[in-house]
């Protein structure tokens, strides 16, 4: 699998960032503004998803991605469940805010939400990559 | 108190550790969910000694108060469940390790086994009905993998029969949260209770209950619904049949449905005779259909499998005796049905384990070269059909009981007369596979499996003979828990929340 051709390689160089900010744009703000972690995770997943369409890629290469996609599935589950248990210990109640809640608007305001974001969208984003690696690896299993 | 949430945070965390941990060293996994499981235990005993002072804790997520935000209500017949789930995890994790040693990607099974815990612990203990659904949901998929985890053909295929009509059940059970949340503009069961209550019951009330029934009939298998089941457990690898029939059904369709009947629709047999008919009419049904079906099983899992859903007709039988005696004895048959089905479908695992084959025709003689297993198989069935000193004689006694009382001699009468049928299709296997003389080739059991084995033999003989302990301190709080009706709902805004 050698990928498209080097119009659609060099295009997706540019815009990989770009979509790779917005992404984490979107879980940033996802107290503020419409989106947050899983709208955020969609977007960073479709800009791996991206990359991988333009330059195709082997079949070692595939497994290795899965596996670095599972940890940071797990990763993100476990800092969630983290920040709950946190909240378990510091404020006595599972899931419970321990943190300022600081001005209404700023970025850092909102006490453990953005945090949960964080976490969501690494799971979702891990998450719908090694989904797209599995049916990719389905596809190219069944034509041989 | 601060206990409630660790029953599923506590899997959930070692869910996601699990894969972190299965790339660093393998051989540390087993070992982690071993120990996770019997902390849950531990965690579950406690749980039932501090459900012996206080009727209720209610535990406020984030500290929400309740009809806002979402609350664990854990009263006796949560506490109850809880401890039977983890009995049977921990009897599963031990149990696990040799007969999953010729398995590839062993991590994820170990991952897919804690989330079907926090899943049936969360169903248990959770106070919102959204709540509930999600956690259902989190156990019934993590349990379409498990079935499918050999991938062979057989197991692909019977996963997806159980997947489409588990999700046909999961999905009803949405539509009817959603209609309910429609009419009463909240999620909280408390919440739900109080508001139909006030509404009476109107059709609506009815068409949503209905509703309900259906999805957990599908969840627990009863019999127009039960064709998945028969396919279904016997793929999974033998703990997870063991978890999936022995603890798996009655968490999702038993404890949901009573649940819903007796604390949020505030349903008994004094106020709905006719709606308690039919809960009977189900569990006779079950009883009957699958009980002779499991007679002309040539598979010696699938044989195990109807007997699963003839077995929970009998708890469905108690429900919808509905006295005091009929749900202290349908709860107790949870009790006793996962401790014996456990044990038969582990005898499965260590017979498969050993021969290769689930044949009844092919295998013979392992009577002798199998001691634990036989001897193990013999005891997990008599608890089964009912045999005094063994646990399953006194559910089976407290349900007959609660149809004297309840003035259904006739019931009485078919319950002990559908026993024979369950002494039939376990005496066929008793036969074939360890009576009859031949030479199946096969060695002793690996250790673990055997203390996997004789852990639940050494329940299943103690809780029979304390009996009067069992029933006094675990079994009766959570037939009074569930007898309480719409109290439960006082409960839930009365009590102390935090700290108890």
């Amino acid at each position: 699998m050698k990928g498209m051709s080097l119009i659609v390689k060099t295009i997706t160089n540019v815009m990989i960032g770009f979509i790779f900010i917005y992404g984490v744009y979107i879980i940033l703000h996802g107290h503020l503004t419409p989106g947050g972690g899983f709208a955020g995770g969609v977007i960073i997943a479709g800009a791996l998803v991206l990359r991988v369409l333009a330059y195709g890629s082997e079949a070692g290469a595939e497994k290795r991605s899965e596996t670095r996609a599972s940890i940071f599935e797990s990763i993100g589950a476990l800092l969630f469940v983290g920040i709950a248990i946190a909240g378990l210990m510091l404020a006595g109640v599972f899931f419970r805010n321990f943190l300022p809640k600081g001005v209404p608007l700023n970025l850092l305001s909102g006490g453990i939400i953005p945090f949960c974001n964080i976490a969501i969208s690494f799971k979702v984003g891990a998450g719908l990559f090694s989904i797209f690696l599995s049916l990719a690896a389905v596809k190219y299993v069944m034509k041989d | 108190m601060t206990f409630i949430p660790l029953y599923f945070a506590l899997p959930l965390a070692a869910a996601f550790i699990i894969p972190i941990l299965g790339k660093i060293a393998k051989s540390v996994v087993w070992i982690f969910v071993t120990l996770v499981s019997f902390v849950l235990f531990i965690l579950a005993l406690y749980g039932v000694a501090v459900m012996q002072q206080i009727p209720m804790v209610v535990y406020k997520m984030g500290n929400w108060p309740p009809p806002l935000g979402i609350v664990m209500a854990f009263d006796s017949f949560s506490a109850f469940m809880v401890l039977v789930i983890s009995i049977l995890v921990f009897a599963g994790s031990l149990f696990s390790w040799r007969y999953m040693s010729h398995y590839t990607g062993q991590w994820k099974y170990y991952t897919l086994y804690m989330l079907i815990t926090a899943g049936m612990m969360g169903v248990s203990i959770t106070g919102d009905l959204f709540n509930m659904f999600v956690f259902l949901e989190i156990a019934a998929i993590s349990s379409y993998a498990l079935v499918a985890f050999g991938v062979d053909a057989e197991e692909l295929e019977a996963s997806f029969k159980y997947m489409v009509m588990g999700e046909i059940g999961g999905l009803t059970f949405l539509l009817a949260i959603a209609l309910l949340y429609a009419k009463t503009s909240t999620l909280n069961l408390a919440d739900i209770s109080n508001t139909l209550q006030a509404m009476g019951q109107t059709p609506f009330f009815w068409t949503v209950l209905g509703m309900m029934l259906f999805a957990f009939s599908i969840k627990a298998a009863f019999v127009p619904f039960h064709s998945w089941l028969p396919d279904a457990h016997p793929a999974a690898p033998a703990p997870i049949s063991s978890l999936l029939s022995g603890i798996f059904i009655k968490v999702l369709g038993m404890y949901t449905t009573a649940r819903i009947v007796f604390n949020v629709f505030g349903l008994s047999r004094d106020t709905a005779p006719a709606f308690f008919n039919v809960l009977l009419g189900i569990g006779l049904l079950s009883i009957a259909f699958a009980g002779i079906t499991a007679l002309s099983q040539r598979d010696y899992k699938r044989l195990l499998g109807y007997s699963s859903v003839s077995q929970v007709g009998y708890i469905m039988l108690g429900f919808g005796i509905g006295n005091y005696y009929g749900v202290a004895g349908a709860i107790f048959y949870i009790l006793a049905h996962a401790l014996a089905k456990g044990l038969l479908f582990f005898t499965s695992g260590s017979v498969v384990n050993a021969t290769g084959t689930r044949d009844l025709s092919k295998l013979a003689g392992l009577g002798e070269r199998m001691s634990t297993t036989a001897w193990s198989f013999r005891i997990g069935g008599l608890s089964l059909i009912g045999l005094p000193p063994l646990v399953g004689f006194f559910a089976k006694y407290f349900i007959i009981l609660g149809a004297l009382k309840g003035g259904f001699l006739w019931l009485a009468i078919i319950a002990i007369g559908l026993s024979v049928v369950t002494l039939g299709y376990l005496l066929k296997i008793e036969n074939n596979v360890f009576m009859k003389k031949g030479r199946t080739e096969a060695s002793k059991a690996p250790f673990t499996m055997r203390i996997a084995m004789v852990f639940l033999v050494v329940l299943i003989v103690l809780l029979g003979i304390g009996f009067q302990q069992v029933f006094d301190f675990v079994v009766g709080p959570a037939a009074h828990a569930l007898l309480r009706g719409i109290e439960y709902a006082n409960l839930v805004f009365g009590s102390v929340a935090v700290g108890f």
